[in-house]
């Protein structure tokens, strides 16, 4: 195991689009070991996509249980992922390890329906919602070469957003 | 060596400022940082970190043209620069009500006396010349916690008629 070099924009490659993994074997199995052990190396770091280390394929790890009170699934691999449906739209704050000393707000969706392939080549499916919904859109668009600076709202949105939302959420006079 | 500065203009608002003072900054060797310009009450502001080799007059002496020929007023600040150390927000507070003197006393005084750190602030007013609405968005760090400021928030609402709501910036690194 190894931690990797991560790559910070402007690096070209952080901005191509990668290609689906077709073999699942021992080495595609090791990188992806790395590929953990590098986002875990970083402080707060909930997900990795393996363009970030320079690795043009669509390969995604999440892991956003050390957060207190969310649903989540656990440590996550993510192999060529595919959003099957998505609800809602929310904006919260991110921040990138390839974008450092910088955080943005970024409108996701709040719920997703996610179907991807194990390091195993075992498909599963997921619904997922919130934060880690956030995190998995996060690092799924790096394999489009986007980043969260492809993706901001203003604070003035923001704002907007929230008082919608607000006045949404509460129950109409019967 | 270059110094910090920090440069600020005022005026009656006009197309064309910004391009032309970054040019005049550009061309007289400046190198810029962090800037915030916003239109208040239909004014031009701007507060721009300037790098420069000379010393506040000389600074001065460069802005001076570009900013006559706006019929702005302009001060230069020598001042400690500091770019890649951010602080980050943990809570993003919204206040808002039928506008009158002293919402923004009563919210920050309250929040200071809780530890709120502020970061930004913005306010508004909307609505209409009758009924003038205040919104303010502030983002700030809670250095005691959140639940002693969303308590001090809560009586803060009841007790002057205001709408206020708070949010944890949870910051997402991926």
């Amino acid at each position: 195991m190894a931690v990797l070099d991560i790559l910070v924009y402007p690096d070209p490659r952080l901005k191509q689009i990668s290609k689906p993994v077709v073999q699942f074997d021992d080495s595609l199995r090791s990188f992806v070991l790395d590929l953990e052990e590098t986002m875990r190396a970083g402080p707060g770091g909930v997900g990795i996509a393996a363009p970030q280390v320079g690795r043009l394929e669509r390969i995604v790890i999440v892991d956003v249980s050390a957060k207190p009170k969310i649903k989540h699934h656990g440590r996550l691999i993510l192999i060529n992922p595919e959003i099957i449906s998505k609800e809602g739209s929310a904006v919260g704050r991110e921040g990138c390890l390839s974008v450092p000393e910088y955080t943005g707000n970024v409108a996701r969706a709040k719920f997703i329906t996610l179907r991807a392939l194990d390091e195993f080549g075992k498909s599963c499916e997921f619904q997922m919602e919130r934060y880690e919904a956030r995190a998995v859109q996060h690092e799924m668009d790096h394999l489009d070469g986007l980043l969260l600076l492809d993706r901001l709202v203003s604070r003035r949105d923001l704002f907007r957003r929230q008082t919608q939302e607000a006045a949404a959420s509460k129950p109409k006079p019967s | 060596m270059k110094k910090w500065f920090m440069l600020t203009l005022v005026g009656q608002d006009r197309p064309g400022i910004v391009a032309q003072v970054t040019r005049a900054l550009y061309e007289g060797e400046c190198n810029l940082g962090e800037a915030s310009m916003v239109r208040l009450g239909g004014n031009f502001t701007v507060m721009l970190m300037v790098q420069f080799a000379g010393d506040e007059q000389a600074l001065d002496d460069l802005i001076g043209p570009v900013s006559r020929s706006f019929d702005l007023r302009h001060h230069v600040d020598a001042i400690e620069g500091e770019l890649l150390h951010h602080m980050e927000p943990d809570v993003r507070i919204t206040v808002y009500g039928a506008d009158r003197s002293g919402i923004i006393a009563e919210a920050t005084g309250i929040l200071a006396e809780k530890g709120f750190n502020i970061l930004n602030l913005e306010s508004d007013v909307g609505g209409t010349k009758e009924n003038p609405i205040y919104v303010m968005t502030i983002e700030g760090v809670a250095e005691q916690g959140i639940e002693i400021l969303e308590e001090a928030l809560q009586k803060l609402a009841q007790d002057k008629g205001l709408e206020a709501q708070l949010e944890p910036i949870d910051t997402l690194i991926g």
